[in-house]
């Protein structure tokens, strides 16, 4: 595709209307009234090369994307099947942002942090956390059981935008320890219109913190659309704070990792902050108590189906010989196999104890709090019978 | 390991939602004998919130359909039986551990559904009273005391405390068995005991502060008339039902309300000898082009109202009070006002006034059986211009229709009977039907109302006066 527009020369209002699209990508699977979009893989599965993200990435690297976004997808399907099965309380797929959240997890080294939404189950599984430590929070058992730290993926926020706030907070402490880390925030389009995610930005740029805000423009704050919420393409927000923003094809994992790379790359050598706006969407729900149907219309999530993510790396493997049907056989029977692993482990999961609760307020223990404990527990021992007042 | 019995599982309804209590069965899409997978579509359900599939929690065949198509059940009902063929479990009935559908000590469902709700407590969560839904009409409270009581938060404590104290005062008894009124207090391992005991809290008078019922009161009480508090029944009277309001009858509540009260309704009756009409049906149905299509009664009056429109189009219209216009509408969106399992709903027919009979027969047929099948979607009820309700399916005569809502007219077409009639100066058996028009009296007046009913029923009386144009 072409460069990146130059932000500078087209300040004209009427300009703006015609960049922002009211039906996301109407017409077409190609996207193309925007100019400005990164890609490096079309839909149809065809490798593109763009001035600004070259990228270098193995044959073994390939597959793994698809290996990972299948096995991601499978995870998701079955978490969702599970929900509607009434072991879990509610999940919020991620069908469709797959390359998202893959090309963005990947891009970050091990020494970085990422601070997820609730919606991060690629990016988890990019850092390694077992998903059932995932189930785990929307079975109610617990708020997620992932060593954060070791993981270097801080827990699900499930307030809207609150974790901008932290991950810059945490990015202007990695500043100053000089560790030379990186820190990548996820946020959605909606998250935008939050306070905290501004007040965030404007901490980011006034302090060039080594922090990546990605947002992966699904296209809806549960049933609002993108242009109830922007005048401007979010991406060119950035402009306003004061650091570069990219729009990039959220649904072109080759894209997503490249652009990521290299915003993270610039957050180390202390360049500042980035806005990426992974343009991609929801294919499914905004989480299983949702029902799309009644916000927007079959034709336009058929026209993104035309531009599935795993679809277009399969093709390109397929048709570059790096992967043959042998290949994707055996990662639909590890993907079977994840599922099994996830459907027993997520029913056999053990309910947690009343008094867990207290366990991991505070690193340590607080008299208050033991206070809190005791009380609570001579409550619950008052049900068996004991004298009560 | 034998295989004479296979595991029966069950799978209860669970909760689709976040805080769902009941679901909509709406169709099954397995029957008894079936094999299914892991995750194959069972059914469809209908929340509050969504449509959604519920997938098999197991492999197995399908034993038996516990919940018939239609019915709306709780969260935590079982829905289906799955024979897993693993082996020599125990069935269901007979109780082991972690079977699905089988209530705990502590009257939670097991298992499968871990948050099932109590099957033995109150039977709905309490919601928040939106206000936002509440018409101007009904908003007009009386007092500050009818205001929305929250549960659980600081106004029910508020209206229970105040409560009990004025109970307190009034008498030092117990509060009469079955009185209505605001939740005893009491803490719950008390209410549990309570429970356990078989007392009814409310016949309980506390004695801990602020009137908190206490364990020694449930012994007291308990002691003093076991019989007696025991046989307090939780409902005012035998067989009174509550039904929540809800969905489409809370639509309709809505609806009528805001109709009746702000377009001042006239009603018309007319009584028409339809015999000529349905002769003519007989005819039709014979013409090989026709002879696919359900050609009622309702179907030549609503021809016959879209003729009559189309040489009154101001019946046709809407008051719009804000911009303080008449809207008269280009094209006739004919409301069928449809009896659905579910309730009234009105889809309309777009355009029908350019449709021909057999277009319009088509139309009617597809409506009507969208309709009953709970599938009309909300965009087919909106946007209606004038509504038919055919309450002659009925077998009455005719009613007083109310308007639906936003439209100046509305027709009741009653039952066809045979009828002794005066028919070219003899009395004769015809077939007669009524026709009651009301409308909206800021738009249409007396004169108007009387044509268009009068065109309605002369087309209807002789139906080839149509020819006219």
């Amino acid at each position: 595709m072409t460069a990146l527009r130059d932000e500078t020369d087209d300040a004209d209002i009427g300009d703006l209307h015609e960049v922002v699209d009211p039906v996301p990508g109407a017409g077409a699977p190609h996207l193309p009234q925007q100019p400005d979009l990164v890609q490096l893989l079309t839909p149809e599965g065809e490798r593109m090369e763009h001035p600004d993200y070259p990228l270098d990435v193995s044959d073994e690297e390939l597959r793994g994307f698809y290996r990972d976004m299948t096995l991601v997808r499978r995870w998701d399907a079955e978490a969702t099947a599970l929900q509607r099965q009434g072991e879990l309380g509610i999940w919020a797929s991620l069908l469709g942002q797959e390359a998202a959240q893959l090309g963005a997890g990947r891009a970050l080294r091990d020494s970085d942090t990422a601070f997820p939404t609730y919606r991060e189950h690629g990016v988890a599984w990019a850092r390694g956390v077992d998903p059932l430590h995932v189930m785990s929070l929307f079975r109610g058992v617990d708020n997620g059981g992932w060593d954060p730290v070791e993981r270097g993926f801080n827990l699900y926020t499930i307030v809207i935008g609150a974790q901008c706030l932290h991950a810059t907070g945490y990015a202007m402490g990695v500043q100053r320890d000089g560790d030379g880390s990186a820190v990548l925030a996820f946020l959605g389009d909606g998250a935008t219109s939050q306070g905290e995610v501004n007040e965030a930005m404007v901490f980011a740029a006034s302090f060039d913190a080594p922090v990546v805000f990605f947002c992966q423009n699904n296209q809806y704050a549960i049933s609002v659309p993108l242009e109830r919420q922007s005048k401007v393409p979010l991406y060119r927000r950035a402009a306003g704070f004061g650091f570069p923003g990219v729009r990039v094809d959220g649904n072109d994992v080759l894209a997503v990792l490249a652009v990521t790379r290299a915003a993270l790359q610039a957050a180390r050598e202390g360049q500042g902050p980035t806005f990426i706006e992974a343009f991609t969407y929801r294919m499914g729900a905004h989480t299983t108590s949702d029902d799309p149907t009644r916000y927007r219309l079959a034709g336009e999530v058929e026209e993104w189906k035309l531009r599935d993510p795993i679809a277009r790396l399969k093709a390109y493997l397929s048709r570059s010989g790096l992967a043959d049907a042998a290949f994707f056989e055996d990662v639909e029977a590890e993907a079977d196999r994840l599922a099994a692993r996830i459907r027993s482990g997520t029913v056999e999961m053990p309910d947690p104890r009343p008094t867990a609760m207290f366990d991991t307020v505070y690193a340590e223990q607080t008299p208050p709090l033991a206070a809190q404990r005791a009380q609570f527990e001579a409550y619950q021992a008052s049900f068996e019978g004991g004298e009560h007042a | 390991m034998t295989q004479t019995a296979g595991a029966l599982r069950r799978f209860n309804l669970p909760d689709v939602g976040e805080g769902l209590t009941e679901a909509e069965v709406l169709q099954w899409l397995v029957a008894v004998g079936d094999t299914v997978t892991v995750n194959q579509p069972l059914c469809e359900v209908e929340t509050a919130k969504a449509a959604v599939e519920l997938p098999s929690p197991h492999a197995g065949r399908v034993v038996e359909l516990l919940v018939e198509a239609g019915a709306t059940v709780d969260v935590g009902t079982p829905i289906i039986t799955i024979d897993t063929g693993e082996g020599a479990e125990a069935p269901p009935e007979t109780g082991g551990t972690g079977l699905i559908g089988e209530t705990t000590a502590n009257g939670r469902t097991a298992v499968l559904v871990g948050y099932g709700p109590r099957t033995t407590d109150a039977r709905r969560r309490p919601r928040r009273t939106d206000t936002t839904e509440s018409t101007p009409l009904l908003a007009t409270a009386p007092d500050a005391r009818s205001k929305p009581v929250r549960h659980g938060g600081l106004e029910v404590g508020r209206q229970a405390e105040a409560a009990a104290v004025r109970a307190d005062a009034a008498s030092s008894t117990a509060v009469a068995p079955g009185r209505r009124g605001p939740r005893p207090l009491a803490k719950p391992p008390v209410r549990r005991y309570a429970k356990d005991c078989g007392v009814d809290l409310a016949t309980v008078r506390g004695t801990g502060a602020g009137g908190v019922i206490t364990r020694a009161d449930v012994d007291a009480a308990r002691a003093l008339a076991p019989a007696a508090v025991v046989a307090v029944p939780r409902t005012p009277s035998a067989g009174e039902q509550r039904i929540p309001i809800r969905g489409v009858r809370k639509h309709t509540a809505a609806a009528m309300v805001a109709s009746a009260f702000t377009a001042p309704h006239v009603t018309e009756f007319l009584t028409v000898d339809v015999t000529r009409t349905m002769k003519l049906r007989d005819r039709l149905a014979t013409r090989p082009e026709l002879a696919e299509l359900k050609l009622s009664p309702l179907l030549f009056v609503a021809k016959a109202v879209l003729l009559a429109i189309g040489r009154h189009p101001m019946i046709n219209s809407s008051w719009d009070e804000a911009a303080q216009e008449i809207v008269v509408h280009g094209q006739v969106n004919l409301g069928i006002a449809a009896a659905t399992p579910r309730g009234l709903v009105v889809p309309n027919i777009r355009d029908a006034g350019r449709m021909s009979l057999a277009e319009l027969a088509g139309e009617l047929a597809e409506l009507t059986a969208t309709a009953r099948a709970g599938r009309t979607p909300p965009a087919a009820m909106t946007g209606g211009t004038l509504t038919i309700t055919n309450v002659g399916v009925f077998g009455v005569d005719t009613g007083t229709p109310i308007l639906n809502p936003g439209e100046a007219a509305i027709l009741a077409f009653g039952a066809v009977r045979d009828r002794p009639w005066v028919h070219k100066g003899k009395i004769r058996v015809r077939q007669v039907t009524q026709l009651a028009l009301s409308f909206d009296h800021r738009i249409v007046d007396g004169e108007l109302g009387s044509r268009f009913l009068a065109d309605v029923g002369a087309v209807l009386q002789d139906p080839g006066s149509a020819l006219l144009g």
